[in-house]
């Protein structure tokens, strides 16, 4: 406090510096590092006890970090009390003070900083959500989605630097969760405020964030933009837990100028050396995982298809499963060499559709793959059902 | 209504179609089962305070067991009988010292063992109900051999200590309870939205406690309005209401005891009308 700039007026990016966070042996943040710009969208994505929400928690001043810093611009807010921090919070439950009005719900940050013209303020943040006409109610009296957006309107009013979600949608049904991330996308842009946005569903991280983080453990697995996240994932956790993903085992043959050979129980095959994720070795006999996402390989009856020569690569099979779900059909189809390769075709005609026990050949082009380091769990991020933890 | 079986002739004899009088008895009856069990439960509830009510105006003159005439002249003038009013001044100076600090005490008990982790909390929590479930006897009996050992001189001091002591455990619980139905988080969104650690007590625990902290408190001064047991044991010389009446039982209870007991019964009647009258405006608002 002795130091001339306010803290409750810092401004600029929000920087997280080697933060830690430890419960007694437990470590739920470890060493994390990253940089949100002033006025984006960002999301931290990943499974419930991943970290995500002791991370929001230390930025909100909620938590106090065992080791490392915050800042926002300039200004060290690691150890700073959360009332002091120019940094507001829309809570997982909401959390409105069911004794106070929509009104002074949202008038009640304005009030503390003793700021003038507070009805103006708040009147406008009631408009921006749309909900002047609840004015004067209670909390209660509210649906969910109307308290929803009151949690937003109480945070927003007072034009925090960095404003915190914490998986603010979770309470919501589908459809009206679907309505919230258009609002709430369409509010970020209109105020312009850096928005952090908690979440374990990886469709509403990549529907609104410009930049994600997927977070496992502690640690932050990979950032990026939704698009570089899902095409070229670089661990097998993030392959798995954003979309879904065909990963098999194979073992590297050679480097071939720009490609990479690689070999497994059904053949050999090229992989161009810049889809690779992080840590590949590509040493001779070195163990990958090669992934490709389900809708990104093309299933044809093998007679049909043996009559050309193969674009790219290919692998034969015999088709276990169908699932037939509208926009698409979903295959399981079995190689000689015992994989399960999950495909999505999109239903064009769907006289095409192949019955079950059918020879198939299955074609995808090299770029459309992914090469991970093979020293990993291949199943990682797999058995997460982001909706079945939403009880928790 | 249904109708019993008549006769299948028809529309010819309506008198017929008619219910018995035992069967029209018994749908009336069993209609109005509970408005009668409920009548006759009231009237086993309020036959005392009736009594009491009704001998308030009882002519007594030396004792007040005989109805002896209609008379208005010990509510105008109810402290006519010696010491009578004494002892309920004595009575409400001993409950009012005894609700401030009991429910002080109990509600900062109540918060530390809801909102803190500390080692003996689990045996705070224990020891919190025994008072509560100890016969008065025992507990009198113990002060009474504890005051006498460290010599403090029987008294208002020690009738004050002996009623704080088992009032804090009913604030406690009732405190408690309010405060476990307090979701944490609204402090935390305080202090998120620039409330000091003591500006969010204020605005938000304080009120949305209240209401707990209120009913301890009336639950506390009742307790130790209507003590007689505990306080008879620790009180020595002095005198409160119960003991007044209990001790002038020997030689007749004076029809001002009446009085003052009715209009302790109007007065907590009043505060309960008023307070849920309040409470359905604020609602309603």
């Amino acid at each position: 406090m002795a130091k001339k700039t306010d803290i409750t007026k810092a401004e600029g990016d929000l920087y997280l510096e080697n933060l830690t966070k430890s419960f007694g042996d437990f470590t739920a943040v470890d060493d994390l590092s990253l940089q949100v710009p002033q006025g984006s969208f960002f999301a931290l994505l990943g499974p419930s006890g991943c970290g995500k929400t002791t991370t929001l928690r230390m930025v909100s001043g909620l938590e106090d970090p065992t080791a490392g810093r915050i800042r926002i611009g300039d200004a060290d807010i690691t150890h700073e009390k959360p009332y002091k921090r120019p940094v507001n919070t829309v809570f997982q439950n909401y959390a409105l003070f069911p004794h106070m009005t929509i009104w002074d719900n949202v008038a009640f940050g304005l009030k503390r900083r003793g700021i003038k013209d507070v009805k103006k303020q708040v009147d406008d943040a009631l408009e921006l959500i749309q909900l002047t006409q609840v004015a004067q109610r209670k909390p209660t009296q509210l649906s969910g989605g109307q308290q929803q957006r009151v949690a937003l309107a109480r945070a927003i009013v007072n034009r925090p630097a960095v404003l915190l979600l914490d998986e603010p949608l979770g309470a919501l049904d589908l459809k009206l969760r679907r309505q919230m991330q258009l609002e709430l996308k369409r509010i970020q842009t209109e105020v312009g405020l850096t928005f952090i946005h908690v979440t374990h569903d990886q469709e509403e991280a990549m529907t609104m964030a410009d930049t994600v983080a997927v977070m496992n453990n502690g640690i932050i697995e990979q950032m990026g933009a939704p698009t570089q996240l899902y095409e070229s994932p670089d661990t097998a956790f993030v392959a798995n837990f954003l979309g879904q993903s065909n990963l098999f085992p194979a073992t590297v043959v050679e480097v071939d100028g720009e490609d990479l050979v690689l070999e497994d129980p059904d053949g050999s095959f090229r992989m161009p050396k810049s889809r690779m994720g992080r840590n590949v070795s590509t040493d001779r006999g070195a163990r990958v995982l090669v992934g490709v996402r389900p809708e990104k390989i093309n299933i044809a009856a093998l007679d049909a298809a043996a009559a050309g020569p193969a674009d790219g690569n290919f692998v034969d099979g015999v088709v276990e499963a169908t699932s037939f779900l509208g926009v698409s059909t979903q295959y399981e189809v079995r190689t000689p060499g015992g994989e399960i390769i999950n495909v999505f075709a999109q239903n064009l005609d769907s006289q095409d559709l192949l019955p079950v026990a059918s020879q198939v050949r299955l074609t995808w082009k090299p770029i459309h793959g992914f090469v991970l380091d093979g020293r990993q769990d291949i199943e990682a991020g797999v058995e997460i059902d982001p909706d079945a933890l939403v009880v928790s | 209504m249904s109708t019993s079986t008549g006769p299948a002739a028809g529309a010819s004899a309506p008198v017929d179609t008619r219910p018995s009088a035992g069967q029209r008895f018994s749908a009336w009856f069993g209609r109005n089962a509970i408005k009668i069990y409920a009548f006759f439960a009231f009237v086993y509830l309020l036959l005392p305070v009736a009594y009491t009510f009704a001998f308030s105006f009882n002519d007594a003159g030396r004792t007040n067991l005989v109805w002896q005439g209609f008379t208005l002249e010990n509510w105008l003038n109810p402290c006519g009988a010696p010491e009578v009013c004494g002892s309920v001044v004595n009575s409400i100076v001993v409950a009012a010292v005894v609700t401030a600090m009991a429910t002080l005490l109990g509600t900062l008990i109540a918060f530390a063992l809801v909102r803190h982790r500390f080692r003996g909390r689990a045996t705070t929590n224990l020891l919190i109900f025994l008072p509560m479930a100890t016969p008065e006897v025992v507990l009198g009996s113990s002060l009474l051999a504890l005051f006498l050992n460290i010599l403090i001189p029987l008294g208002f001091w020690t009738v004050v200590i002996a009623h704080i002591m088992f009032c804090i455990s009913f604030v406690v619980v009732t405190v408690k309870a309010r405060l476990a139905s307090l979701d944490p988080r609204l402090e935390q969104a305080a202090m998120d939205l620039y409330a000091t650690e003591w500006q969010a007590f204020r605005r938000i625990t304080l009120p949305l406690v209240a209401p707990g902290i209120a009913a301890a408190a009336l639950l506390a001064f009742s307790l130790s309005f209507d003590d007689f047991i505990i306080t008879n044991f620790n009180s020595g010389q002095f005198t409160t209401f119960p003991k007044f009446v209990y001790v002038s039982a020997t030689r007749g209870i004076p029809p001002q005891a009446n009085v003052i007991a009715t209009a302790m019964f109007i007065i907590a009647l009043a505060i309960v009308l008023i307070s849920q009258f309040a409470g359905k405006r604020k609602r309603e608002a």
